[in-house]
């Protein structure tokens, strides 16, 4: 224990000294976590729309003000013929393109019924799909306002029948998707640095030598390898707990559930995060290895934790994949102890995923773990 | 002095795939002793010197360290010896104190003994107004003086230096010597490896490898006397010139 008292006092030391790592470390992740969110964010805004008017009648200029006014529409052309809409669209003037055709109003009070022409720019498919869908809420919900104003109120039973919708969006009832993105982003931080840092501390002392001088030591494996990771865990801890702050102050996000609860969990995700760690030690002699080992892995974390989209829409043997992967299971624990406050009955099975897989590596990486090579 | 041998091989081998970098190598070193370890680059000096500190597994044959296997009590050898290898191994980032405080830490000794190693070192040195500068910044020969008295820091029956005054100005070198006859008066035996012939004439006895095997063994004047020789540089290349390995 003393020993381990001397390696710990030594890391700390080194990781102290060393402002580049600090600066890497905290305040590195602090800002990603301040800007990222600001680009994950799926609510579609600012959508430009072009209008081919050939109607000009009180109804379509009714229309144009009822979209404009949603919010996620910003009005970019007015035009007079599809084709000049259109071009708007080639060049990038517009996303949308709406157009109304001549009689459009004459044709609604006769025939009662009219058509609109919607072109889509699907190039960035989110958006054209949300915008698509944006827009035929507006109109249908217009048509049923048209619907009701024109029909006389004592017209008997036959007064348009309507099926109205109310839902509620539990846990997030505005449906803020930085509530669903920061806890994501928090652990996604997190991943990087505490399984690539402890990674690259290792193979720094390879690289300098220092590790033969460790190895000709009586030191014990596993209380170098202690040594070596305690400290990690523990800024890990602190990146987190600033993270939590950060959350709190820029998007007023604050865990609904139980700290002790997300403490736990973050203590074996660390766990199962740094064992990655230790193993992608093991096989790197240089720290250019260990980073494109780190990256490698990480890209893949980012993508198929679930951060950004549902693990559902994906195929079978895909989700369990990411079903391996630790932050699957970190992120899906923060989502529900941040939102729900969920409770350890409710995330059991994620901490066992977290700590079979953290033992795994962990085991693996120390019996790769050599002081002499054969 | 009794005659104790500290270090004892027996057609010790150890071969990377076909290559054989230590052929059956059979020697032995007596407490005490100042054992120059010569050889061309290539030889297999290193991988000699790592066998005998448990760093690499012997492919065949024997060896005990101060009274240990080196299959089977490895962490035995490691409490009984120091090292100092080719790449320098202190940590650039701590202070003089601080590296000797770790080194002492790790090799288990109390914090008393830390404090007074530390006073000592510092002072055999004359490193006290350096005490809190970064290892970085001293200069090389500094270092591997530093680096050489934290290998011994735990007293240890043997220490390995593995060219340990690579690199180092004649005035330096010639400090680094008074400091390993220095360990040497307390009874430390010393193991090393060296490419400067002047170097090998202080040594006690000298085993020159040559591509693997030991092409020699005995004490300085011995050798020259055998080969004929004015000094260890000639010697040394005519055993040497022959050898087919080199980088």
């Amino acid at each position: 224990m003393r020993i381990l008292y001397y390696l710990l006092e030594k890391e700390f030391l080194q990781i102290l000294r060393n402002k580049s790592i600090l600066r890497m470390l905290i305040i590195a992740p602090i800002i990603q976590l301040i800007l990222m969110p600001l680009a994950a964010d799926f609510s579609v805004k600012n959508i430009s729309i072009a209008v081919v008017d050939h109607d000009h009648s009180t109804v379509s200029r009714q229309l144009i003000k009822k979209i404009t006014a949603s919010g996620h529409f910003k009005l970019t052309g007015y035009k007079d013929s599809y084709l000049d809409g259109l071009s708007m669209v080639e060049n990038d003037k517009a996303d949308l393109l709406i157009e109304i055709p001549i009689g459009f109003e004459r044709n609604l009070v006769r025939e009662n019924s009219q058509k609109l022409f919607i072109t889509i720019n699907a190039i960035e498919g989110t958006k054209a799909n949300l915008g698509g869908g944006y827009l035929q809420n507006i109109i249908r919900d217009y048509n049923s306002e048209l619907r009701m104003k024109w029909i006389p109120p004592n017209s008997g039973p036959n007064r348009g029948q309507v099926i109205s919708i109310a839902s509620t969006n539990w846990y997030n009832p505005y449906m803020n998707y930085h509530l669903f993105i920061v806890p994501g982003i928090l652990v996604s931080l997190l991943t990087a640095m505490s399984s690539m840092q402890a990674a690259f501390n290792i193979v720094q002392e390879k690289e300098q030598g220092t590790i033969e001088q460790i190895n000709v030591t009586p030191i014990k494996k596993y209380i170098f390898i202690l040594g070596k990771l305690l400290p990690f865990l523990v800024l890990s801890v602190i990146v987190f707990t600033l993270g939590l702050i950060v959350s709190k102050v820029f998007y007023n996000i604050w865990p609904v559930g139980n700290f002790g609860i997300l403490y736990v969990s973050l203590i074996i995700y660390l766990f199962a995060m740094l064992g990655m760690g230790l193993l992608i030690s093991t096989y790197s002699e240089t720290q250019q290895q260990a980073m494109s080992l780190s990256f490698f892995f990480t890209m893949i974390f980012n993508m198929m934790s679930g951060m950004f989209t549902s693990l559902d829409s994906m195929p079978n043997w895909a989700k369990i994949v990411a079903n391996l992967f630790p932050p699957s299971h970190f992120i899906k624990i923060m989502r529900m102890v941040v939102m729900k406050g969920s409770d350890y009955s409710d995330i059991s099975s994620h901490l066992f995923w977290m700590f079979g897989i953290g033992l795994f590596l962990t085991t693996w990486a120390v019996l790769n773990y050599r002081k002499t090579i054969n | 002095m009794m005659e104790v041998d500290v270090i004892r091989t027996e057609n010790l081998t150890k071969k990377f795939g076909n290559f054989i970098a230590a052929n059956e190598l059979t020697f032995n070193v007596k407490k005490g002793e100042i054992f120059g370890f010569l050889g061309a680059n290539g030889a297999g000096k290193t991988t000699a010197m790592r066998m005998l500190c448990g760093l690499l597994e012997p492919s065949s044959g024997k060896g005990m360290v101060a009274g240990y296997d080196i299959y089977t009590q490895r962490d035995d050898i490691k409490k009984n010896i120091g090292y100092m290898s080719q790449k320098f191994s202190l940590y650039d980032d701590l202070t003089v104190r601080e590296n000797i405080r770790f080194y002492g830490g790790i090799y288990g000794l109390s914090r008393k003994e830390i404090a007074a190693k530390t006073a000592e070192l510092l002072t055999e040195l004359q490193l006290e107004k350096e005490a809190k500068v970064l290892v970085s910044q001293l200069p090389l020969g500094w270092k591997q003086k530093l680096a050489f008295s934290i290998a011994i820091v735990h007293d240890p029956q043997i220490v390995f230096l593995d060219e340990p005054t690579g690199g180092v100005d004649p005035v330096t070198r010639r400090q680094f010597w008074d400091l390993i006859y220095h360990a040497s008066a307390r009874g430390v035996t010393i193991f090393v490896t060296t490419h400067y012939m002047d170097e090998a004439e202080y040594c006690n006895r000298v085993s020159i490898m040559v591509d693997g095997v030991i092409a020699a063994l005995d004490s300085p004047a011995n050798l020259k006397l055998k080969y004929g020789a004015n000094n260890m540089d000639e010697v040394f290349y005519q055993l040497a010139r022959n050898a087919t390995r080199g980088e």
